[in-house]
């Protein structure tokens, strides 16, 4: 479970979130979709540690992060804006080389999970060569090697098309069932089961 | 069930991955070599040619013409993975940052480090050094050109988030080069006169090895503050 307690988060001179709290238990998925600028994506790299916190403390599993910051990063997994993929690097290339910061991994691992994402038989091609939908895909088959608890997602469904978009909900409904948990920003709600997840719309609303 | 992987796998798994890349795009690595050559042999054309003359500067030339190159080539060592996202993921994979970006840091001077030290000896050979200098030259651009690399990480990471980072990166980095410029113009000019050159060989290994254990460390935190 995650907890939010009291989170205040400064951008230069704008204080993005103010006395923000949240909880977020094993199995659910919480979707923001508040409003542009209103610290979405802000709350998420605080919650990842890229961002200094100015007060409040973040609470996984009953333990505040702070305290290990390792553990917790080992936990979570980010798909930022940017989706850190070469386009130098094929698409099966990309996926061993980043898993393989945090676990080993093999290529069937790879080819599977390529496969969950209907990207199979572009296994060899350089991602430079892939539309902006397809690298989005392979981002969303890393996220399912990776086996960390705590996904936090930016916009993961943007340039994808209706299919790719059930891609990302079956992706994330397994991992929900498996009792992982998510953050996720977004604009257009994905359409999850209602009993897996809450829409938040507002930052001012208690979530 | 999955098995975490070693920092030491991580690492592994992040030279090989650089290396692939560098050797996908080989333009970007050749660079600082060639423009090491191009200035090491100005200085010829320049002076006179008087082979005396151009002994006695050689040391000089070698070293400032490396200084150049290895700013040069570490503009671009953390610049595209700060871009597209794959810094924070490094951030983010539970292993030591710090040790994370030495490994990116050694791949990055096996591309240009280890290249430059292998250019050396022509380029002293150009200068009028004797052959019998060869070994000393060599071994003095191996341990200075590891600093190099390390003080370059710290500018590279400090850099970071500017756009247009590469002058300021220049100013940063070449005043820390100074020791390494000094012992090492110095282990160089004794090598080609032909006396040993121990003393400063020492304190350039020194430098060598307080900057694979120091610099890792500020590289991390100066990242750290450029992705935020």
């Amino acid at each position: 479970m995650l907890e939010i307690l009291d989170l205040h988060v400064w951008r230069g001179e704008r204080h993005v979130l103010r006395g923000l709290a949240l909880r977020l238990p094993e199995g659910q998925a919480l979707q923001l979709l508040w409003p542009n600028g209103a610290g979405k994506t802000s709350l998420l790299r605080a919650v990842a540690g890229l961002l200094p916190l100015e007060s409040g403390r973040i609470l996984w599993q009953g333990e505040d992060v702070a305290a290990d910051r390792e553990a917790f990063s080992a936990d979570l997994a980010f798909l930022g804006h940017e989706l850190a993929l070469k386009g130098d690097l094929t698409a099966a290339e990309n996926l061993v080389y980043s898993v393989s910061l945090r676990q080993r991994i093999g290529r069937a691992d790879v080819m599977a999970a390529l496969d969950e994402v209907g990207l199979s038989r572009r296994a060899d091609t350089p991602v430079r060569q892939m539309s902006a939908g397809q690298q989005r895909r392979v981002a969303l088959a890393r996220l399912g090697l990776w086996r960390a608890r705590l996904w936090l997602l930016d916009e993961p469904a943007a340039n994808l098309d209706p299919a790719g978009q059930r891609q990302v909900v079956a992706a994330l409904e397994r991992h929900l069932a498996t009792g992982g948990c998510a953050l996720i920003s977004t604009h257009q709600p994905l359409a999850l089961q209602p009993a897996l997840t809450r829409l938040w719309q507002q930052p001012g609303e208690p979530a | 069930m999955t098995t975490r992987a070693s920092p030491l796998y991580a690492a592994r798994n992040i030279l090989r991955r650089d290396l692939t890349l560098a050797f996908r795009r080989p333009g970007e690595w050749l660079q600082p070599v060639a423009f090491f050559f191009i200035v090491t042999l100005l200085f010829p054309l320049a002076l006179d040619p008087e082979l005396a003359h151009l002994r006695r500067l050689a040391p000089a030339a070698l070293w400032v013409a490396a200084l150049l190159s290895s700013v040069l080539a570490v503009d671009f060592l953390f610049r595209e993975d700060g871009r597209d996202g794959t810094l924070e993921q490094f951030a983010l994979s539970g292993q030591p940052f710090a040790w994370l970006l030495l490994a990116k840091t050694v791949a990055h001077w096996l591309l240009t480090g280890l290249p430059l030290t292998l250019a050396t000896p022509f380029a002293a050979l150009a200068l009028g050094a004797p052959a019998s200098s060869v070994p000393g030259v060599l071994a003095a651009l191996l341990l200075g050109s590891i600093s190099l690399s390390l003080l370059g990480a710290i500018g590279a990471g400090l850099t970071l988030g500017l756009r247009r980072g590469g002058a300021l990166l220049s100013l940063l980095v070449l005043p820390l080069a100074v020791p390494t410029l000094i012992f090492g113009a110095r282990a160089t000019e004794l090598a080609i006169q032909g006396e040993p050159a121990t003393g400063p060989m020492y304190l350039l290994a020194a430098l060598a090895a307080l900057g694979v254990t120091l610099a890792p460390l500020a590289a991390a935190a100066a990242v750290r503050i450029s992705l935020e």
